[in-house]
């Protein structure tokens, strides 16, 4: 009798080798590699479009792979497919919830599905509810939900079979402040009191700047950088000045040529960013450059790099400028 | 966090009980959904027995139009009654992903949903018989034929509901759900609805002569009208059975395409 191997406990939660995913003539996903430890925050980021979440459908096999291979939680995603849902939760883009369900019917049917005895799938909702802070509106209708609530009953959903891997795409997007800074509480908190790995997808620079242990960055389909988050912005120089402009931004690169402590200067529309060692010694300089060259200075900031100045530097483009996915 | 939970394979019957528990509970949540298909057969069959069983019974003395009517009637409550726009719903809102990203046997979420039908075709029959009552209809075969008489039309609805759900799983779609209304209307009115088979004649008496509502009807009547005809009954099982085996075959190629992840 064919039996499912065992995987090593101490293997990744989640790897990839040339993962790729075409719609017709369309290659959404072109060749991405992943390795996700196990306990460990990582943040997909990218633009719209970039192939988030077509990469997360790969990985929770909602879709095959059109090529590559995956595995999630030691098993693959292509050829154990069940194995692999036994192991994962999920919360995708949109909360796709059942209006007319009751918040406990939903949770109730998750837990069922997952093949949860009875009193042990009460004693958890219950745990549940009280984690996402639900309340008493949990038996009530879903179409009576915030959107901040809906949210949260995703998650719970996603956690009601305590799964050794969480993925979340875009968990936080639509949420007012409030509802995003406790999106991020929980998040923190499963993965320090739970060691519970987490894939976690954001077009926002701040919630894998503030979440995500590592980042991978991907745009048009290929991950185009990825380390930790100070390491990426690191590489990129100390700090960055970037200069708004009136006028031939090529004046201005020529104009910081020799410019001690400047490091590197994109061009982007009105924008010039120019990345330094030391802002604070080497904003005098610039601006006394910027002011002896033909063009209008209309700002000059000085602030240290995001991750989307790295972003910027490896496709020269923001990551909210992309299309919808 | 602290109950101890591990995720397994329910097993096929479980899953099948959550996903027809759901359904059967969303269901009664839209009445909005289910009056119509009550209102339909009761108002046809009141229009239909009012407007010509004077004229009927009295050009065909012994005949009882009433109850000739009855199938008729319970064949428009339970044709075409399913969950089809509810799936496109579920496709649409992301919620089947949901159910895919679970374990969950994917045959049960076609079947499920089919188990909820079955139980609403056999709920919507029961006033339309109690109508038929009213006005004096009566079972030769007795309460058990009653009982059969719903069963076989309960089955009929069922095997009907193949066509609605193949359309939603391939297309995701609601118009076009809702154009299989459509497929409705030859199976229901190229048949034996006014006159019995031997009355008709022409093209229509060909097409009904290949309608398999025609031999359902035809069991049905014998249950009101006649009594245990084996006959009539296998008949009618066979024409549920062909319907049921082509619309099921459509639905479950619709459903592996859904679920193949390509």
């Amino acid at each position: 009798m064919l039996s499912t191997p065992v995987p090593d406990p101490s293997s990744p939660a989640v790897t990839a080798e040339g993962l790729v995913r075409r719609f017709g003539d369309k290659t959404a996903v072109d060749g991405v590699d992943l390795r996700v430890e196990r306990g460990e925050i990582y943040g997909f980021l990218g633009p719209n479009g970039a192939g988030k979440s077509t990469t997360v459908r790969m990985l929770t096999t909602l879709i095959a792979p059109s090529g590559g291979r995956a595995t999630v939680a030691g098993h693959d995603v292509a050829t154990e497919a069940d194995e692999v849902r036994l192991r994962i939760g999920v919360a995708l883009q949109e909360a796709a919830l059942d209006d007319k369900q009751t918040g406990l019917e939903f949770l109730d049917l998750q837990g069922r599905l997952y093949g949860i005895p009875k009193a042990a799938r009460r004693a958890r909702i219950a745990e549940l509810v009280e984690l996402v802070d639900i309340g008493d509106a949990i038996g009530r209708r879903i179409g009576t939900y915030s959107g901040g609530m809906k949210r949260r009953l995703d998650l719970a959903a996603a956690l009601v079979h305590d799964p050794e891997v969480l993925f979340l795409d875009e968990p936080t997007t639509g949420l007012d402040p409030a509802s995003r800074s406790s999106v991020w509480a929980e998040v923190r908190r499963l993965n320090t009191e739970q060691s519970m790995t987490i894939f976690l997808t954001t077009q926002y620079l701040e919630e894998a700047d503030a979440l995500a242990d590592r980042v991978g960055i991907i745009d048009r389909g290929r991950i185009v950088a990825e380390g930790r988050p100070e390491d990426l912005k690191r590489s990129i120089g100390s700090d960055v000045i970037v200069a708004t402009i009136d006028g031939d931004p090529g004046l201005v690169e020529a104009a910081l040529v020799g410019v001690a402590g400047v490091e590197r200067v994109e061009l982007r529309g009105e924008e010039v960013v120019i990345s330094v060692a030391d802002g604070a010694a080497t904003v005098s300089p610039v601006a006394v450059a910027l002011n002896g060259c033909a063009v209008a200075v209309r700002g000059l900031t000085l602030r240290t790099p995001t991750l989307d100045d790295v972003f910027l530097h490896l496709t020269g483009s923001h990551i909210r400028e992309g299309e919808g996915e | 966090m602290s109950t101890a939970v591990r995720a397994r394979h329910a097993g096929f019957v479980s899953d099948l009980h959550s996903v027809a528990l759901r359904a059967l509970r969303l269901t009664l949540r839209e009445p909005e959904a289910v009056i119509p298909a009550l209102i339909i057969p009761l108002f046809f069959f009141l229009v239909n027995t009012g407007a010509l069983t004077s004229f009927v019974e009295r050009t065909n003395p012994g005949f009882d139009f009433k109850a000739f009517q009855l199938p008729v009637a319970i064949a428009f409550a339970v044709t075409g009654v399913s969950r089809a726009g509810s799936l496109v719903t579920d496709i649409q809102s992301g919620y089947f992903d949901r159910l895919l990203l679970t374990p969950v046997r994917r045959l049960t979420l076609l079947l499920g949903l089919m188990v909820a039908d079955f139980a609403l075709v056999v709920a919507l029959t029961l006033p339309v018989v109690a109508l038929g009552f009213v006005v004096g209809v009566r079972f030769e075969t007795g309460f058990v034929g009653f009982v059969v008489f719903v069963l076989v039309a309960a089955t009929w609805g069922l095997a009907f509901t193949g066509f609605p759900y193949a359309i939603a799983l391939k297309t995701g779609n609601p118009a076009a759900v809702n154009a299989s209304f459509l497929l409705f209307f030859p199976f229901q009115f190229l048949t034996t609805t006014f006159l019995p088979q031997q009355l008709l004649t022409g093209w229509l008496a060909t097409v009904a002569r290949y309608n398999p509502v025609t031999y359902l009807l035809a069991g049905l009547r014998s249950l009101i009208t006649v009594g245990w005809e084996w006959g009539e009954l296998g008949k009618a099982l066979a024409a549920i059975a062909a319907v049921g085996v082509v619309s099921m075959s459509l639905a479950l190629a619709a459903l592996r395409g859904r679920v193949r992840r390509g």
